[in-house]
């Protein structure tokens, strides 16, 4: 895909630890891609998959950031961490699994369905992750309603 | 199909956000305490019924688009918790119920039959 190709991108840094803005970046990407006149399966596919990735970063990283580009035929998020990084991913994947403290779990966050969500709502999921460095997703959305 | 009105009716509820439409149906329900699940597994539209009253029950329920809140157990959220889901037009009913009489409620009240 050639960078011409984009027809809108923004970029949202996310503060670790400030859940009292989580939500605000997701929002914002939701309001964005209604406004571009996605389809509503693609709006909510995306604002929960980048609202589960906000959380994440939220809880687990000193700072990240949410990247949005919309293309055509596709809506391409990769979100970014300054974070522990992941030792185990095929775990951390697992429905149920999580790290999660006691602060988080009282908001009615942290039971291990994260990433795992985050996979269900995308058309192309990727995740990278290094230890002591942070983790990296990729999210892809078709916007012409096929998965590859 | 059930209306808030219905709804607040047959929990004996109050409306914390006063000045919605009261006439809205509805004839799905998630009853979760878990933000996480309702993001996984809730169906958009839905009214979310909970015994949390932070203001992520909001976030989450307005990303996901549910119709209305339906607090259980008699707890109250802050005021800006309110002020926050009446900006973004999600309807609070709270109730004194418990999570397990506010749905064995919820549940009797629908039409038969239908």
């Amino acid at each position: 895909m050639r960078t011409t190709d984009i027809v809108f991108r923004q970029e949202f840094p996310v503060k670790g630890g400030d859940f009292s803005r989580a939500g605000e970046v997701s929002w914002a990407i939701k309001n964005l891609l209604k406004e571009l006149g996605l389809s509503t399966s693609v709006v909510l596919r995306a604002a929960i998959a980048t609202y589960e990735a906000e959380l994440n970063i939220i809880m687990y990283a000193l700072e990240g950031r949410l990247v949005l580009s919309v293309r055509p035929g596709q809506v391409y998020v990769v979100v970014e961490d300054s974070g522990p990084g992941i030792e185990d991913i095929e775990l951390a994947m697992t429905e149920g699994y999580s790290t999660a403290t006691l602060e988080m779990r009282e908001l009615g966050f942290g039971a291990g369905m994260g990433l795992a969500n985050i996979k269900k709502n995308t058309d192309v999921f990727l995740i990278t992750s290094e230890v002591g460095h942070g983790t990296r997703l990729e999210l892809t959305f078709l916007t012409n309603g096929q998965k590859p | 199909m059930l209306t808030l009105k219905g709804i607040m009716t047959a929990l004996d509820g109050e409306l914390l956000t006063p000045g919605m439409n009261l006439e809205t149906e509805c004839a799905k329900f998630f009853a979760s305490d878990l933000m996480s699940d309702v993001l996984a597994f809730i169906t958009p539209g839905s009214i979310l019924m909970t015994g949390l009253v932070n203001s992520h029950v909001v976030r989450t329920a307005r990303l996901v688009e549910v119709t209305a809140i339906v607090i259980v157990q008699g707890k109250r959220p802050e005021r800006k918790v309110i002020d926050e889901a009446r900006d973004h037009h999600v309807p609070i009913i709270a109730t004194g119920c418990s999570m397990f009489e506010a749905c064995s409620r919820v549940s009797e009240s629908f039409p038969k039959g239908k």
